[in-house]
This record gives C-alpha cells, sequence and structure tokens, in this order.
C-alpha cells in the first residue's frame, strides 16, 4: 500500500504544481514566453485525449519497430553468447570487439544506416537491435559462464551429451542474466527508436514528437512523449513479468 | 566391478597433486580415500571417474582404461549436492535416465519407486530448496544411483551436514548398500564416516599424495551405527588411521 501510495501521492503534487504554475503562466512568464508554449497538464490531457487516433496510430508504428527490434537483437545476441561460450577462440577474438564497438555512437552512424537502407522500417529495426544487442549479449554470455562447472561434470558422469549439457544446466543457469539484459533493452529500445524515427521517417511517436517540435504544437507533443513513456513502462512491466514467470526457482 | 589404480601422478601445471598412488578397489567393496585438505582427493576421484586423464599411470574399472570408458562405468555425486533448482526432486533424482533418452513420464516413473524406498516418498514434486540438507544428499545419491553405473564415486557427500543429520546419512547410505551393493569409492577427510562405510580405507599424505597407510574396516556398514563406531577394535583402527593422517600431513 504504502509503495504504491508514496510514489503516487508525490506525481499527484508534482502534477498540481505544475498545473497550478502553468495555468496561472507564472512559468511563462518567468522564461518570458507565450502562453501556449507551456501547457499544463489538463491542456496535455485534452491533446491526449483529442489526438487519441492520431496517437495510437503513431504508438503502433513506434511499437513494432520496438518489439522487431528487440527480437532481432534477442535472437543475434543470444546466439553470438552461445557460439562464444561454446568456441573459446571465438568468444576471445569477439568480445574485446564487442564491447569497443559499444564506443560507437549509434546515434552519429544512423544517417549512413539510412542512406544504405533506406526510409522503411527496416534501418529503424537496425538501430534499435544495435542498441539492444549489447546489453543482451554480454548478460547472455555472463549468465552462461556462471555455470558451476561441478554441474557439467556431474552431468557428463550422467551421460549428458553436450546438448543435454545446455539444455539441462547451462540454458536454464543463463536465463536469470538473460532476462537481466532484456530489461536493460527494453529500457534502451523506446529511445532508440525515437532516435531512428528522428534521423528519417514518415511516421511514428519519433516522428510526431519532431513535427509537433516543429509546429509549436507542444500540448501534443508532451502527449506523445506521455504515450512513449507508458509504453516502456507497459514493455518493462511485460518483461518483468515474462521473467517472473519462467524463471520460477529463484 | 573391479577398480585398480597403478602407479598414477598427476600435476596442475607445476603443483604436483598426486604421486605414484597405487591402489585396488574390490567388486562390490566400499573403497575410503581419507586426506587433509587439499591432497587431492577430490581430484584422484576425478581422474577415477574419467572427467580428467592422469598425467602418469594408469587406472582402469572392469579392464577400461580409457577416459570414456571409465566415465561409461562411473557415476560421480560431487561434493555440494548440485541439485538443479529449476527441476523438482523428482526430476533431478531421474536425470541420467533423461540423459539416456527415457521420456519424461517413464523417467519419473522409475524414480518414483526408488523414492518410496530411500524414505523420499511425498517429496517428489518439491523444489530442491523445499527439502532439507539430509533430503538433498538423498536424492543427490539417488540421482548417482540410478544412474546405473557399477560404480559410485562419492566426493565428501556429507561433508555440509551438522553432525546429527551427518550420522543419519551415514546409517541410511549403509543401509542402502546392504540393499543394493555397489563398487563405491568415497572420498572424506572424516575417519570415522570412513572406517565406518567403507571396506577398506587409504589413508593419503598431504600433497603431493601418497597412500600413508591402507586400513581394514573392522564393521563395514554395521546396522547399529553407534554400537559399531564405539567397539574396542573400530576406535584402535580410528587411532591407527588419525595417526597416519597426522603422520601424512608432516
Amino acid at each position: 500500500m504504502r509503495r504504491w501510495l508514496l510514489p503516487l501521492g508525490l506525481i499527484a503534487l508534482l502534477l498540481g504544481a505544475w498545473q497550478i504554475a502553468a495555468s496561472t503562466g507564472a512559468i511563462a512568464n518567468a522564461l518570458n514566453l507565450e502562453d501556449f508554449l507551456v501547457p499544463s497538464p489538463s491542456e496535455i490531457a485534452a491533446a491526449l485525449w483529442e489526438n487519441r487516433g492520431l496517437l495510437a496510430e503513431n504508438a503502433w508504428v513506434t511499437l513494432r519497430e520496438i518489439l522487431l527490434g528487440i527480437l532481432c537483437a534477442l535472437i543475434a545476441g543470444v546466439g553470438m553468447a552461445v557460439l562464444m561460450h561454446r568456441w573459446r577462440l571465438l568468444r576471445d577474438a569477439a568480445f574485446p570487439l564487442i564491447v569497443a564497438s559499444q564506443t560507437i555512437p549509434i546515434v552519429v552512424i544512423s544517417p549512413i544506416l539510412l542512406v544504405w537502407f533506406g526510409y522503411g522500417i527496416g534501418p529503424k529495426i537496425l538501430i534499435i537491435a544495435l542498441f539492444c544487442f549489447f546489453p543482451i549479449t554480454v548478460n547472455a554470455l555472463d549468465g552462461l559462464r556462471s555455470t558451476d562447472p561441478e554441474a557439467v561434470k556431474m552431468m557428463r558422469s550422467l551421460d549428458a551429451s553436450r546438448w543435454q549439457r545446455f539444455r539441462r544446466v547451462e540454458a536454464p543457469a543463463a536465463l536469470p542474466s538473460l532476462f537481466s539484459g532484456i530489461k536493460i533493452a527494453v529500457v534502451f529500445a523506446p529511445l532508440a527508436a525515437v532516435f531512428a524515427e528522428w534521423v528519417g521517417a514518415d511516421a511514428g511517436l519519433g516522428r510526431l514528437i519532431q513535427s509537433d517540435l516543429a509546429n509549436y504544437q507542444v500540448a501534443r507533443q508532451f502527449a506523445a512523449v506521455f504515450v512513449l513513456a507508458a509504453m516502456a513502462l507497459i514493455l518493462i512491466g511485460l518483461a518483468a513479468l515474462a521473467e517472473r514467470r519462467v524463471v520460477t526457482w529463484r | 566391478m573391479r577398480l585398480e589404480i597403478a602407479g598414477v601422478s598427476h600435476s596442475y601445471g607445476d603443483l604436483r597433486t598426486l604421486d605414484s598412488l597405487s591402489l585396488a578397489g574390490e567388486a562390490h567393496g566400499v573403497l575410503g580415500l581419507v586426506g587433509p585438505s587439499g591432497c587431492g582427493k577430490s581430484t584422484l576421484l576425478e581422474l577415477i571417474c574419467g572427467l580428467q586423464d592422469p598425467g602418469a599411470g594408469t587406472i582402469s574399472i572392469g579392464g577400461a582404461s580409457d577416459g570414456e570408458g571409465r566415465l561409461g562405468r562411473c557415476a560421480f555425486m560431487p561434493q555440494s549436492d548440485l541439485l538443479l533448482p529449476w527441476y523438482s526432486a523428482i526430476d533431478n533424482a531421474a536425470l541420467a535416465l533423461r540423459n539416456r533418452g527415457m521420456g519424461r513420464r517413464q523417467a519419473r516413473g522409475t524414480a518414483a519407486g526408488l523414492f518410496e524406498r530411500f524414505g523420499l516418498a511425498g517429496f517428489e514434486a518439491s523444489r530442491p530448496d523445499e527439502l532439507s540438507g539430509g533430503m538433498r544428499q538423498r536424492v543427490a545419491f539417488l540421482r548417482t544411483l540410478i544412474a546405473g553405473k557399477p560404480v559410485l564415486a562419492l566426493d565428501e557427500p556429507f561433508a555440509a551436514l551438522d553432525a546429527i543429520t551427518r550420522a543419519e546419512m551415514q546409517e541410511w547410505l549403509a543401509a542402502a548398500l546392504r540393499t543394493d551393493p555397489r563398487t563405491v569409492v568415497l572420498v572424506t577427510h572424516d575417519v570415522e564416516e570412513a572406517l565406518y562405510l567403507c571396506d577398506r580405507v587409504a589413508v593419503l599424505s598431504a600433497r603431493p599424495a601418497r597412500i600413508v597407510a591402507e586400513l581394514a574396516a573392522p564393521h563395514p556398514r554395521a546396522p547399529e551405527r553407534d554400537a559399531a563406531v564405539t567397539a574396542p577394535e573400530f576406535v584402535a583402527a580410528r587411532e591407527e588411521a588419525m595417526r597416519a593422517l597426522r603422520d601424512g600431513s608432516r
């Protein structure tokens, strides 16, 4: 009860303060701005309701990019982690590169990806996947390496093939860590989607935020940010729920 | 199945752990290995099981002296119970059957009979963390037994238990081996445990391990443990073993 009430109370307090400060024009005056540039929470709520069709349409575009991007990162990341776990040589060769690749600002190379792959959904999925690949790969590999070597010996002595050792010991042992990676990826993915859409898109919440900014549609822009944040929260919640359903032994 | 260890030496890098050990274990006999901590008892056990190959010398089990052959004839029970937390007690016990391709239902059916016999009835569906230390060891032992190998290699099976549970588990194992005799190699640092459970006990020196003494136990696996371990001949054997252990630790 307390766990929910306190943060909710704080949110109500902050919204209330914002509502008063914005509707009386206090913020706009202090910043020397036109009133319509500082929407109050009630105006944002109104924009959210009035534009619900438009927001839903664009949210669906962004959500699809996010889900496909995470899926691609999951397949590539888990695949890479398994290969690196299986072949020491590959791990020693590739792991430093994977870590070093994190220093490449994806935001900066995004325009090149767009030039190469066009304005369709492809480059957006690629950019999101690039953001999510690292936490998923590193955490999956960590998880696989956390397997107790004694458990592997025990399984060998119980006639387990390499595949059975993987399936019954290493893979389950890696799951909690893999889910940590997925939860990080889920936090990154909406941000990556917005970046990807800013570079070049004809639909999506990121694109809507960008064009609203250009047209001084500040209330609707806040409404889009709200939808994006809500979407990210739901995704994080779903990831945590999936973890609880799958990793039942923790 | 007869176990023969001839002139076995082993090193990890520059660290010599075993120094030309020769030992023999009779078929259906229990051979105890006692020695100070870190002397290489566990290494010797892994060599016997075929989980590693010795640097020099030969180990043969029923005539098979290659690693694969030994691996096929030995079931290894590691130091900690290593029950897999993602499986129920019965699925842990039935691991070897599943590894050999038996279906889940049939494997559970086979294990269920043994649960009854070993005082674990009613705990088939329990998760490992719901079981007491003693029960976990029983499930781990069942897992080793169900593998159906002629040789059981037990590495300090009761080291993690409190004194009372340990004495109970020794009686329990003695009873299990009376009804289902196997060739057993038991590693322990507890002289009393070795002399109660084993037919013969080899006392190893500190690293690099060599054999300091070989003793015949006076009342192996006697039904009345308390009477057996307080009998004068048992006490004398224990003193002799302790003396050898002290000499070997110097």
